[in-house]
């Protein structure tokens, strides 16, 4: 039972994606325009990393050494198509603001990275677990990046107004995803980074 | 005049590093050194074109005509990833120097999002160019594909030369690295900022 805990709390820390492994750094700057946003895309990714997570460690044995590349993209890229299609059918506005974002979950490096790194050679039990933690800890990631951005940039969070007037709109706009991103990096190299 | 625009517009207004976020783990993974920055940039501007022109063929005559759209997503990424092998294959022989220069950042370039993301972008965003609002043809999505590897190497190589220079700084222990780089290209970006409202 701990060792299932930890495996699930290791996304959150020691392997977080967006801190300490520095992958799928495209959709952390693009999407976190605010709270709302980086949530929607970290669950949108956390939805596609679990299911291609499961479908890898169940088929991995079958699968030759020399195409297990081509192999697990067009099953990320399967799920990625269901996802998209669930999207456009329940939640479009939600798929119109992250756009771009959705299909381009195919080459997230995090996706990618996790089959390659652990679904390919763990249980499937195991390896949905750490698609749960590790889809968590972007997801965090996400939110956390998109609130500061929100909250310097319009003056809410999650949408709730908390000052009146706009902001600095750099925060919004490009500028601001580097820079948040920057300096939240450094502050978790000081406390969080063992 | 409507190409100029496409290319000012894909350059420098909606760069796709520094406005777009797309290709950024290249972006920061390679862009330690000059040399290698200039590599990666080639053979991104030779993968990005080449990649859309081939998807965009794809998309007009085999996907829309049997109403397959919703396989967009793993067919463009099935296409990329084989051309990326071609491509090295076809390098390797017929010019080995280039293959020299090129090689070892081919393999890199099927999971740049840029490539999918500049691929999808020309079959499914219009542009208002020339007059109304209307699907890229095949002409100005070959330059839009070109442009905008073009701004992607401009930014790359830029961005290269500031760090190249950054290494070389006294910069305190929790910056050093990534944090220090990201804060760089956010004043990169800043700049181009400057460029809004030019198109």
């Amino acid at each position: 039972m701990g060792k299932k805990i930890s495996l699930i709390l290791d996304g959150f820390v020691k392997n977080n994606p967006t801190f300490v492994l520095v992958l799928g750094m495209c959709p952390t700057l693009a999407t976190t325009t605010s709270a709302m946003n980086g949530l929607s895309m970290g669950l949108a990714t956390l939805f596609v990393l679990v299911l291609s997570n499961i479908a890898i460690s169940a088929i991995a044995p079958m699968v030759p050494d020399k195409v297990h590349i081509p192999v697990y993209i067009v099953v990320i890229a399967t799920f990625v198509t269901v996802l998209q299609l669930l999207m456009q059918a329940f939640v479009p506005s939600v798929y119109a603001t992250l756009g771009l974002f959705i299909p381009l979950i195919v080459v997230n490096c995090i996706v990618l990275g996790r089959a390659e790194a652990f679904a390919g050679k763990n249980s499937v039990g195991a390896s949905a677990l750490d698609g749960i933690g590790v889809g968590l800890g972007f997801t965090a990631s996400l939110v956390v990046i998109g609130l500061v951005r929100e909250i310097l940039g319009s003056g809410s969070a999650f949408g709730w107004k908390l000052f009146p007037g706009d902001g600095v709109l750099a925060f919004v706009m490009a500028p601001g995803a580097f820079l948040v991103l920057g300096y939240l990096m450094a502050l978790f190299n000081k406390y969080l980074k063992k | 005049m409507e190409y100029f625009l496409i290319i000012i517009s894909a350059v420098f207004v909606n760069n796709i590093l520094l406005a777009q976020f797309l290709g950024i783990c290249p972006f920061l993974g390679v862009s330690n050194r000059l040399s290698t920055a200039t590599g990666m940039s080639g053979a991104v501007c030779f993968v990005i074109t080449l990649a859309t022109v081939v998807t965009y063929l794809v998309n007009r005559y085999l996907l829309v005509p049997f109403g397959l759209e919703f396989l967009q997503t793993i067919a463009f990424i099935l296409v990329i990833a084989s051309l990326v092998q071609i491509v090295e294959i076809v390098l390797k022989k017929i010019s080995p120097s280039l293959y020299q220069a090129l090689g070892i950042f081919l393999p890199l370039i099927t999971t740049n999002c840029a490539v999918l993301g500049v691929a999808i972008t020309v079959v499914s965003k219009e542009f208002t160019f020339g007059g109304a609002a209307h699907l890229m043809n095949l002409g100005e999505a070959t330059v839009y594909a070109f442009a905008t590897s073009l701004g992607y190497g401009l930014a790359m190589v830029l961005f290269a030369g500031l760090r190249e220079h950054l290494a070389s700084n006294d910069v305190p222990k929790m910056f050093r690295g990534l944090p220090i780089a990201l804060i760089t290209v956010s004043m990169m970006a800043m700049a181009f900022l400057g460029f809004s409202g030019m198109v």
